[in-house]
């Protein structure tokens, strides 16, 4: 980025910088002192740190690998202008217990300014039990809404209107089924599919190597999700058909390097399957979306996000020749790093989660849910959701970063950085290649047993006081009991399971054993199985008869232990 | 003379709670300490852990549970190993768990409780004084 005469002289200067610098570092020696805090400086993940940055730490070109904001590479961001043009989507991830009280929840969060909803699944719901499902037992309605059929989904978007709100669904194994209960809905309210907005989670891959929720294995997955590709192309132009996730693995113990590189590898997995297919990239990857994770080390973060941006550009042009600009644009959702929060002194968890919230922000997203500060302990309050929607609400009005685009670009640490993580990336990118790509690499374990080894290392680190945690191993005090946490209503298993045996007694009992049948020769051939989803949805299967067809059909998915 | 037996673990994910980080970072932690160890993997039913934890005669059984379904699940686990007649274990357990929820847990027969934050050596110690070999 500079010329050559230039560089050569403040290669001097850095030189003398450097002797300078040891020079005092020797005299404080002499005296028995040290310079410097500790023996050695490291990123939130672990690379390491140099005392200064330089231009000479810059060496690259700055229109291929930095270029403008909404062009290729789109290192910058993936809009001219970014926030100038309107802010990122605040989207609190919120649903518990019933699909009453959930609905309440969101009219609350509209109510606050949040422009956009995000839904939480209870894990029956994301694994394809019903709320009587003996697997069920004691988890309906505890981490997310429980929701059996289009009845319930029904009430949980009650008086809220679909062709106003975008919504992100976070649906994996089933993601299919709860789309068509989206769209069912939507026409109940008179929207069609076409005026629909939002989004699906839909990324199978990392539920095996990180979250844990899949039922079916790789292979009929991976049909589902090409099929959702293919039905949203056609008939669902404005949902995001996944939104391939890397804050899982994260949260799992990744490092933000590992993070990426397994994120954008299953990218790699998700368009090769649905070219194989027989679809063209530019028709379905425009509609690709991706989820990021948002921890501690500020400037490090905001490089990460940088360069994932990169990289996909590069993929996306160069492996699978995509032609349109969309198809090569990463956009991404942030949440805050769950894991960094602490149960002890939770209040602390604020400044955490207003770190990251800039984190994101400098680094470019789409849209951003805040964790709570009580999320260490418990499904968050309706207080702590208020000030995690306020800290965006703050960072977006009041801190000024929002007012120019990728300000952080640059400076010589975060364009090092960033192109530190990119190099990382791509080398686990071509080991996984070399294994076979993503769904090969998970299945010999290689995925699981990196995020591992990262996670422990960190673990051991924290517990020898390597790494402080403020609150946790450090700065500790004796505390009372947190007051006030969300608690889900005991007998909300119950109730739910009453429903639904409720809502089946209704039906036409006929229509819907044939609707069934129908879905197990679709599910048995190769067409595309959107469209007997949605008749099933409209006819009230539920949730588990429908996923207890494709178990029939599909098989289970077995995992690998690794430890 | 008489080698000693080590300690047998059980890690064990009960219920449908995908989030096994913390499993995985005890059953090494416990492997590290000497202990040996045996990993249920995701989506155990209370049968299930029991059967295992009989057939493998586990001295430990350490359940971790984040979903929220502790109240129903560990108390379960209990039930079922004093109606087989294997309540000589120690079962511990962890996970996001409010305190208010603990005392329940350790009157249904849960030793003890470790929430987040808690050192790995915490539970090494309890599970080194209070076993019963």
């Amino acid at each position: 980025m500079y010329d050559k005469e230039k560089l050569e002289k403040i290669k001097q200067d850095n030189r003398n910088y450097e002797a300078d610098w040891e020079k005092g570092v020797e005299k404080l020696a002499a005296k028995g002192k040290k310079g410097e805090r500790k023996d050695k400086f490291v990123t939130g993940s672990g690379a390491s740190v140099n005392q200064l940055y330089t231009p000479l730490d810059i060496d690259i070109d700055y229109r291929s690998e930095i270029g403008f904001p909404g062009q290729y590479p789109f290192t910058r961001g993936v809009q001219p202008n970014m926030y100038r043009g309107r802010f990122w989507t605040m989207r609190q991830y919120a649903g518990f217990s019933s699909a009453e009280e959930s609905n309440a929840r969101y009219k609350y969060l509209l109510e606050q300014g949040q422009t956009g909803l995000s839904v939480a699944f209870d894990l029956p719901t994301q694994i394809g039990y019903d709320s009587d499902h003996p697997m069920s037992e004691g988890e309906v309605g505890k981490v997310g809404v429980a929701i059996d059929s289009l009845a319930d989904m029904e009430i949980l978007f009650n008086g809220i209107p679909l062709d106003k709100v975008s919504t992100s669904m976070t649906i994996n194994a089933p993601a299919s089924v709860l789309l068509a209960f989206y769209i069912a809905v939507g026409e109940k309210q008179g929207v069609t599919p076409d005026k629909l907005n939002g989004t699906i989670q839909n990324d199978i891959l990392k539920e095996y190597s990180a979250r844990g929720t899949y039922i079916f294995p790789p292979t009929p997955s991976m049909r589902l999700i090409t099929d959702i590709f293919d039905f949203c192309t056609r008939n669902v132009p404005n949902w995001n058909t996944i939104s391939i996730s890397g804050y899982h693995i994260r949260e799992a113990g990744s490092t933000a390097s590992q993070e990426v590189a397994f994120t954008l590898a299953d990218g790699i997995a998700y368009v090769n399957a649905a070219i194989i297919a027989g679809l063209d990239v530019d028709t379905f990857a425009g509609r690709l979306s991706f989820f990021f994770n948002a921890h501690n080390d500020l400037l490090e973060e905001v490089a990460k996000f940088r360069a994932a941006r990169r990289i996909w550009a590069k993929l996306m042009k160069e492996r699978f020749k995509a032609k349109s600009e969309r198809s090569m644009m990463l956009r991404f959702h942030t949440q805050t790093g769950g894991s960094t929060l602490t149960a002890q002194q939770p209040d602390n968890n604020i400044v955490r989660v207003a770190i990251q919230t800039l984190a994101a922000v400098l680094g470019g997203t789409q849209s951003l849910h805040t964790n709570s500060k009580d999320e260490a302990l418990a499904l968050p309050a309706e207080d702590s959701v208020r000030i995690a929607l306020r800290t965006q609400q703050i960072v977006a009005y009041e801190s000024g970063v929002t007012e120019t685009v990728d300000p952080l670009a640059g400076s010589y640490y975060v364009e090092a950085l960033t192109k530190r993580i990119e190099d990382e990336a791509w080398a686990y990118i071509n080991k996984i290649d070399e294994l076979g790509g993503a769904v090969k690499a998970i299945e010999q374990g290689y995925i699981q047993k990196e995020i591992q080894d990262a996670a422990y290392e960190y673990q051991k680190e924290v517990e020898a006081g390597k790494r402080v945690v403020v609150g946790m191993n450090k700065f500790q005090i004796k505390e009372k009991p947190p007051q006030g946490l969300l608690r889900v209503d005991p007998s909300m298993g119950f109730l739910q399971a009453k429903k639904v045996a409720e809502m089946k007694s209704k039906r036409d009992g006929n229509m819907v054993q044939a609707i069934l049948d129908e879905l197990r020769s679709a599910a048995k051939g190769n067409d595309n199985m959107m469209p007997i989803m949605l008749k099933a949805a409209k006819a009230y299967c539920t949730e588990g008869e429908i996923c207890d067809v494709l178990r029939e059909v599909f098989g289970e998915y077995t995992p690998i232990q690794v430890l | 003379m008489m080698t000693e037996r080590k300690i047998r673990v059980l890690v064990a994910k009960p219920g449908l709670d995908g989030h096994d980080r913390g499993a995985k970072i005890i059953a090494r932690a416990f492997r590290d300490a000497g202990f040996e160890v045996i990993y249920t993997g995701l989506r155990q039913t209370p049968e299930q852990i029991v059967a295992v934890s009989i057939q493998e005669d586990v001295d430990v059984v350490a359940i971790s549970l984040l979903s929220g379904a502790h109240g129903t699940l560990m108390p379960k686990v209990v039930k079922l190993l004093r109606e087989k007649g294997a309540d000589d274990k120690l079962i511990i357990g962890g996970g996001v768990i409010p305190d208010d929820d603990i005392p329940a847990l350790k009157e249904a027969g849960v030793a003890e409780i470790f929430t987040p934050g808690t050192p790995t050596s915490v539970p090494i110690e309890f599970i080194k004084a209070n076993v019963r070999q």
